[in-house]
């Protein structure tokens, strides 16, 4: 045992019917982000630093909801949120409601390590980000013409949620034969190819044995403006500890409620489980009806991954060789 | 088993030299919020409501960090958060960066039972707050003299920090109540559960002294400063930070879940190990009628009471452990 390991996620639930290029597109970048974290790792970076270097690169990518083509919010504006967690110190940092950062992550650190706090929102974190100097863009540089589209059938999509049917949108997308899957495949009360997997994320063990986890997200697409999701929620979306680091995605609310990132360390602490086992548990008996994934680290250079959503774009490395990009079972 | 109900109204570094002025109305305070918590439970209400009800006459009463009297933020405005949970069915509602409503614990429970959401913050809760009609006044209604003061301090102290010179006497100015330790003072909670076992835990408060705007606290993070599920029900309160990084609350339902410790010995450890000292104290109820209340910091305005007679108020440590 020992040694470096990393995982990095796009976010838990996706469409069936994703176009093979999309696909395609999503894996290359998750392969791109391992390779990135491993030289860092090799070349002894921290952990800490590690999640936060690859999250600013899925922050800056389009492709997952997270800085730029994060989801948007009824208002058709973007609201961005992250935390960062260092295991050793368990000190964290979290930041929502940011609206011109261009890497909320990084702010998420700046809050952890030059600030008195661990959590900022809205226009107060705004003008810590302009005291700190980050770099600043306007709201339209996050917003893409896709998630303009998604926004559109997701309030369609809501109005219609009421009758039973499903958004005629969608319905070009797909044959007739798999009306009825997609009509059972929702999350967060969106249809699944319209509701946006919801964040990205990274942990990482470096050669020392330290954790620590990232995650970073534009929330739910049509969310109440001033709404916030799991992934700023220490505990929840984030968790680092001596032992092992945690980013979840998916549902929420769903995530929240069952404190997920925080019961994989609890399970391993309390119960003795290893890394996987307590993935396993936590994915098992702390969603109830929700649907979400995440991936974990531990200190002896394990990884895992776990979901009970229909698929997560996901990527896993270890020191001694493995290696593993994915978006299915 | 059997009802049971514990609140607090902060913990933090109540000094012993506390003037009676400032100690008599905070413990007719808690005695008073025992009491309607107690007649409710009788009354046969739900835990959910018993917590929120609670909170709402700590939330009003000016001599604690929550609703009125909340602390004030470096701008020297009011930020108000709360959190509420339902043990049985683990739902909650959490709100942060409130100016304008009266009761914020009441906005967090509308979150839960109104919106497919658990946390709304800042501008996007206030436009819910007056959607849902919720009683808003002018946010000069939640400041207090006293914590004027208690801002004017926490600043003096921080530029004589950075200044290295004599710090302030403490007891220099008479009427104004505030000690720099009191500064610490955190949050208001109060946990409950019936004789059918439902627990519910509910949190509130202004935050943190001198906070920056747009801080957030431990109040309304599930599983920091508010916990519920169907084995027991946390409030903590404390140094938000301190709280957060020890998963405060959902640690004590943890232990007891995957460990098999008590309700108090549980408790006892996330206080005693989980947290430094002088950063945290907690009340809890458990599915079976049990109470605690633990701290480790120099006192904790807290009450308690079950329904087998025994009830207590009190203030600073307990004389044995």
């Amino acid at each position: 045992m020992g040694g470096w390991a990393i995982a990095v996620h796009g976010g838990a639930g996706v469409d069936p019917n994703l176009p093979t290029q999309r696909q395609e597109e999503a894996k290359e970048l998750l392969t791109r982000c391992l390779n990135l974290g491993i030289s860092s790792l090799r070349s002894s970076l921290p952990a800490v630093d590690v999640v936060e270097f690859i999250v600013r690169e899925l922050e800056s990518n389009p492709l997952f909801n997270s800085g730029r083509g994060s989801a948007l919010t009824a208002k058709g504006t973007v609201e961005m949120e992250a935390s960062i967690m260092d295991g050793p110190s368990r000190r964290s940092g979290a930041v929502s409601g940011v609206t011109t950062v261009k890497n909320p992550i990084s702010l998420a650190r700046l809050v952890m390590d030059k600030s008195p706090h661990s959590y900022m929102a809205f226009s107060g974190a705004e003008e810590f980000a302009r005291q700190q100097e980050v770099e600043l863009v306007e709201n339209e540089y996050f917003i893409t013409e896709e998630n303009l589209g998604m926004l559109k059938l997701a309030k369609e999509a809501e109005a219609i949620l009421f009758d039973y049917r499903i958004p005629t949108a969608t319905l070009e997308t797909c044959s007739g034969g798999t009306i009825a899957v997609d009509n059972s495949l929702q999350m967060n009360g969106l249809p699944i190819s319209i509701y946006a997997p919801e964040t990205v994320g990274c942990v990482v063990v470096d050669s020392q044995g330290r954790c620590a986890a990232a995650t970073s997200t534009g929330g739910l697409m049509n969310k109440m403006s001033g709404r916030i999701g799991d992934s700023p929620i220490i505990g929840a979306g984030t968790y680092a500890c001596n032992i092992c680091a945690v980013s979840c995605t998916g549902e929420g609310e769903a995530i929240i409620r069952g404190t997920l990132a925080r019961d994989v360390a609890a399970v391993m602490e309390y119960k003795g489980l290893n890394l996987q086992e307590a993935v396993d548990f936590v994915i098992k008996e702390r969603l109830d009806e929700g649907i979400a994934g995440l991936i974990a680290v531990s200190r002896n250079g394990e990884v895992a991954c776990g979901f009970n959503s229909n698929g997560m774009f996901r990527g896993l490395a270890t020191e001694n060789g493995f290696m593993e990009v994915a978006i299915w079972e | 088993m059997g009802w049971a109900i514990a609140l607090h109204g902060g913990a933090g570094d109540i000094p012993l030299s506390v003037p009676p002025e400032r100690r008599l109305p905070r413990e007719a305070a808690l005695r008073h919020c025992l009491q309607i918590g107690v007649a409710a439970l009788k009354a046969k209400q739900s835990p959910l409501d018993v917590v929120e009800l609670v909170v709402r006459e700590l939330e009003n009463n000016p001599h604690f960090n929550a609703g009125r009297g909340s602390v004030l933020t470096t701008n020297g405005t009011v930020e108000m958060e709360a959190c509420i949970m339902d043990g049985k069915t683990k739902r909650c509602g959490a709100v942060s960066g409130l100016t304008t409503v009266v009761n914020p614990i009441s906005l967090a429970r509308l979150v839960m039972e109104k919106t497919p959401h658990i946390y709304l913050a800042f501008d996007g809760a206030e436009a819910f707050a007056r959607e849902q009609g919720v009683e808003t006044v002018d946010s000069s209604h939640f400041i207090t003299p006293e914590n004027i003061e208690r801002l004017k301090q926490a600043k003096e102290a921080n530029r004589v920090q950075i200044d290295y010179t004599q710090p302030i006497q403490k007891d220099v100015k008479k009427e104004t109540p505030t000690p720099e330790g009191d500064s610490q003072i955190g949050t208001v909670g109060c946990v409950a559960v019936n004789n059918e076992g439902n627990l519910a835990a509910a949190t509130s408060t202004g935050g943190m002294v001198n906070k920056m705007v747009g801080r957030i606290g431990d109040t309304p993070i599930i599983g920091a400063g508010n916990y519920a599920n169907s084995l027991c029900a946390v409030s903590a309160t404390g140094k938000g930070e301190a709280i957060i990084r020890g998963t405060v609350a959902r640690d004590v339902a943890a232990l007891m879940e995957y460990k098999g410790l008590s309700l108090k010995e549980a408790a006892a450890y996330v206080i005693e190990e989980g947290v430094p000292r002088g950063t945290a104290g907690l009340v809890a109820v458990s599915a079976t009628g049990e109470v605690t209340m633990q701290l480790n910091t120099t006192g904790m305005f807290r009450a308690c009471a079950t329904e087998d007679g025994y009830s207590e108020i009190g203030i600073w440590q307990p004389v044995q452990n």
